[in-house]
């Protein structure tokens, strides 16, 4: 299989990633739609590694892989947190800053 | 066809179809699931382009860690509520629209650009290559993760910290 064939099928998941974070109105189910995102970058990144010979692309992904883990709990820390004061995960009740 | 692209086809069936699961399906903990098959699929994709290392990360890290914490944030917030989590979509024209149109705009820039057909050997081991490249080139922002990290952890042991 060529490099457009491992670039086109990130970018449906990437899609179907973005599709979630635009859809989905619990806040855990918008990070699961992040996820799929980052994760298509990372089939970019190790298909054009392997395609050019540079091992950086590789590295790339491990450091992506850890900010991803980092991004998680963070965001998983932040949705607990959220359900003990406001009982809630939906992000429409998320409002404290309007106006 | 040769082993590699029925390979290729199945694991891009596998790993599309899961990841539609995750957007669409309607049970949260469902969903969490399929993430972890599309995650492991990934891993698949990795080990076909010959990066057994980041297949090995990808598996350890995410399938198994990512996929664990979110499990234990879903059954710790149910039981804070003592009800299901609602998993609901909105928006789903507006969000099918701008995701094909992504797509599509993606799809088409990279089939008009001039890309390298075949793959370059790499010499050597690739994991070693990959540690020197780390612990020579990359050594700053290789540094600056493992700060990240460490202030990640204290930050979501401290927002997630029993309420007194």
């Amino acid at each position: 299989m060529g490099l457009q064939a491992y670039l086109i099928l990130a970018a449906v998941i990437f899609s179907i990633g973005l599709f979630g974070v635009i859809t989905r109105r619990n806040t855990v189910g918008i990070l699961l739609g992040v996820e799929l995102m980052l994760n298509a970058v990372n089939i970019n990144l190790v298909a054009f590694s392997r395609f050019n010979a540079d091992v950086s692309g590789m590295v790339l992904t491990v450091f992506a892989i850890c900010i991803t883990v980092a991004e998680i709990s963070i965001g998983l820390a932040l949705v607990i947190l959220l359900f003990r004061t406001r009982r809630t995960a939906l992000a429409d009740h998320i409002d404290w800053l309007k106006g | 066809m040769t082993v590699e692209v029925a390979g290729f086809w199945a694991l891009a069936i596998v790993l599309t179809g899961s990841a539609l699961a995750v957007v669409l399906g309607k049970n949260l903990f469902h969903s969490v699931l399929w993430l972890a098959l599309a995650l492991t699929g990934t891993a698949g994709i990795f080990l076909m382009l010959e990066a057994e290392f980041i297949a090995g990360v990808q598996i350890l890290l995410y399938a198994g860690g990512v996929v664990t914490v979110v499990v234990f944030a879903i059954v710790v917030t149910e039981r804070l509520v003592g009800t299901k989590l609602s998993h609901t979509s909105r928006n789903l024209f507006g969000g099918a629209l701008a995701a094909t149109a992504f797509a599509f705009g993606v799809i088409t820039w990279i089939s008009r650009t001039p890309l390298p057909v075949g793959r370059v050997d790499m010499h050597g081991d690739v994991t070693r290559a990959i540690g020197t490249a780390v612990l020579t080139r990359y050594v700053l922002p290789f540094e600056l993760v493992g700060v990240l990290l460490l202030v990640a952890l204290l930050a979501a042991s401290y927002f997630a910290r029993p309420e007194d």
